[in-house]
């Protein structure tokens, strides 16, 4: 059977819950092989968890050289890889740097490229889902190593223990490709909610919360949900950019959506249509969101959501 | 400085946007535009042409790759305020993958900024119908420079080109050097409206219409027939069922709410 490459997407050394589920899909297509672009003490630490979840190799790249450095050094170790192993196909996940990376690797390898698949089946046929989640299209890359990138929650991560023999891989990186780096990080603050992409139930406020998110984090933090927000909202400077959903935001696709005070104008709904259950509040009957919810409440989130909070940490005693 | 702008015309987002039988993306039946999130990036390219030491040494050039009616970007991009128009229009360009079409737009770019490849190449965040996000990445792999992507705040000095982005864990400032391609967020700054006199001005500048010939691309590298991925299936989602909607009164909407979170066991 073929390899199939995974590019480990981690924050210094902590996997992110995506590498599982491209890992989970990558055993559809052949071998997973993870590869890991890190210090080999990190990659120490993680691979367990790689072979937990089906990795049979585990790649490592130090990175010593190219830290700090977007994109370009990260493609061209993949190509090298591409070269060496003739993967079945490479994923990585539907991130901004997930998907640059994949186009540069794409051209570099001659190879056709599918971005943001929210499934791919056996053959490697992907589903996506296009028009603000208005269709649903299946493609396949018929040139090259299919080079696919995976947005979060396409699969829920299957445990299946791979052999997880770590290989180090010296890549050799252009001096061209280090040329855009990072020169100053200032971390978010962290909330300790979960990951907007990741979480099961997002909690999202509009413009109709007239800038007082408390109500939408205490019921977000009823439910254990991650917050989100409109644009209308982040525009107002009320949340960071990071809360925003919407085609210019973060695409989510949790268990439960939660908009409160949100009209449902079509960049909004591209970012949260394929949400499995929708709940809106909001004043207006004639709302747009309404023609997606499957429980509408009509009225003022201001006297909903306080006491629906409120009747939550009741039953939950 | 020389400053080359890609700019797209979309299918209107409000519009009922659908396939066509070959499974491209229909853009003659519905209403088109400059894709809103290029505005940011001919935006941006005019700030920095107005704020450059000498204005008149900055040259900027909007380009798209399109059917005759996507002329109407590049227009657009003139009368906010950009000096000069390029659009490849050739019949065999039709239903190209973003790869074929980052073939075509890198000839471009090169062609409109004289053979070279320009200072800065500047590009909106992902195309409002597509939106893949992946061209940027692309051009600048063709055109062998650097890219710095998502900039909610750009800055230049000399050569050097400093940007802010919003990353998910942390606010980020990227340093690289020109010449390079840029895109921009939605987030960097409002685009202007085009004025009258934008209007009227926007009528004498130099607009080139090129082929593929012109710009040395085989018509057999592009096009839907050689696409890299092939589309098996497009599907309207079916629309949601109708749900059940309540009418908040004395507080019937929080305990709607909460007992329909209960049934469904999110709590
Ligand atoms: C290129 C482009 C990209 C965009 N990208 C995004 C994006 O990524 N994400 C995004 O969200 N938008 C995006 N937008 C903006 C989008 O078009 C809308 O303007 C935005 O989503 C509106 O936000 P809103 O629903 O919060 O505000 P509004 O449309 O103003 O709606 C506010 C709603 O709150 C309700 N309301 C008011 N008071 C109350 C109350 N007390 N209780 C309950 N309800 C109340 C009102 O009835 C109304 O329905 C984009 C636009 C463009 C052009």
């Amino acid at each position: 059977m073929s390899e199939v490459l995974v590019l480990v997407d981690h924050a210094e050394g902590v996997v992110k819950k995506p590498t599982y589920e491209l890992l989970t899909l990558a055993r559809r297509l052949g071998e997973p092989s993870a590869v890991f672009i890190g210090t080999a003490d990190a990659a120490g630490a993680v691979k367990d968890n790689l072979a937990r979840y089906g990795a049979e190799k585990v790649y490592v790249v130090d990175d010593a050289d190219i830290k700090g450095f977007l994109v370009a050094p990260k493609a061209e170790a993949l190509a090298q890889l591409v070269e060496k192993t003739s993967p079945a196909a490479v994923l990585l996940t539907s991130s901004p740097e997930g998907k640059e990376v994949a186009a540069r690797l794409a051209i570099k390898t001659s190879s056709g490229l599918i971005t943001d698949a929210v499934d791919i089946a056996e053959g490697g046929i992907t589903t996506q889902s296009v028009f603000a989640g208005n269709y649903t299209v299946t493609a396949k890359v018929t040139q090259g190593t299919p080079v696919i990138t995976v947005k979060p929650n396409a699969a829920t991560p299957q445990e299946h223990t791979g052999a997880g023999v770590v290989e180090e891989f010296a890549a050799t990186i252009s001096e061209a490709a280090r040329t855009a780096q990072i020169v100053a990080s200032q971390p978010r603050e962290k909330s300790g909610r979960p990951e907007l992409t990741e979480a099961a139930i997002v909690v999202s406020g509009g413009r109709g919360t007239g800038g007082e998110f408390a109500p939408i984090e205490a019921l977000a933090d009823a439910l254990g949900a991650a917050v989100g927000a409109s644009r209308a909202a982040v525009d107002s400077g009320w949340v960071p950019h990071s809360y925003q959903v919407g085609q210019t935001g973060k695409t989510v696709s949790p268990q439960l959506y939660v908009a409160a005070g949100i009209s449902g104008a079509i960049q909004h709904r591209a970012g949260m249509q394929t949400s499995k259950t929708i709940v809106a509040i909001n004043k207006d009957d004639e709302a747009p969101i309404f023609e997606l919810v499957d429980l509408g409440v009509v009225g003022d989130l201001h006297t909903v959501l306080p006491a629906a909070t409120e009747a939550i940490h009741h039953r939950k005693g | 400085m020389r400053i080359v702008v890609c700019v797209k015309h979309v299918p209107d987002a409000t519009a009922d946007r659908h396939f066509e039988s070959d499974y491209t993306v229909d853009r003659v039946g519905v209403d088109g535009l400059l894709s809103e999130l290029d505005e940011y990036a001919v935006e941006q390219a005019l700030r920095l042409k107005e704020k450059a030491e000498s204005p008149e040494d900055v040259t900027v050039t909007a380009v798209t790759v399109g059917p005759e009616k996507a002329a109407d970007a590049v227009r657009k991009a003139l009368q906010m305020g950009a000096d000069a128009g390029v659009h490849v229009s050739d019949e065999a360009i039709a239903g190209s993958d973003a790869i074929a079409t980052s073939l075509v737009l890198a000839a471009a770019v090169r062609k409109a900024a004289g053979g070279g490849v320009p200072d800065l190449v500047m590009c909106g965040m992902a195309s409002t119908d597509g939106s893949m996000g992946v061209l940027p990445a692309m051009l600048a792999e063709r055109l062998g420079v650097p890219q710095v992507t998502l900039a909610s705040q750009v800055e230049t000095q000399g050569d050097q080109v400093r940007i802010k982005r919003d990353g998910d864990t942390a606010t980020e400032v990227i340093g690289a050097r020109m010449p390079l391609v840029l895109s921009v967020t939605d987030q960097s700054g409002e685009a202007r409206y085009p004025s009258f006199k934008g209007i009227m001005a926007a009528k004498k500048k130099p607009m080139q219409t090129y082929s593929l010939v012109d710009l040395d691309v085989s018509a057999d590298q592009v096009g839907l027939s050689v696409a890299w991925s092939v589309v098996e299936g497009t599907e309207a989602r079916p629309p949601r069922t109708a749900g059940e909607i309540v009418r908040d009164e004395d507080g019937s909407g929080a305990t709607a709410l909460t007992e329909f979170l209960a049934a469904k066991k999110f709590i």
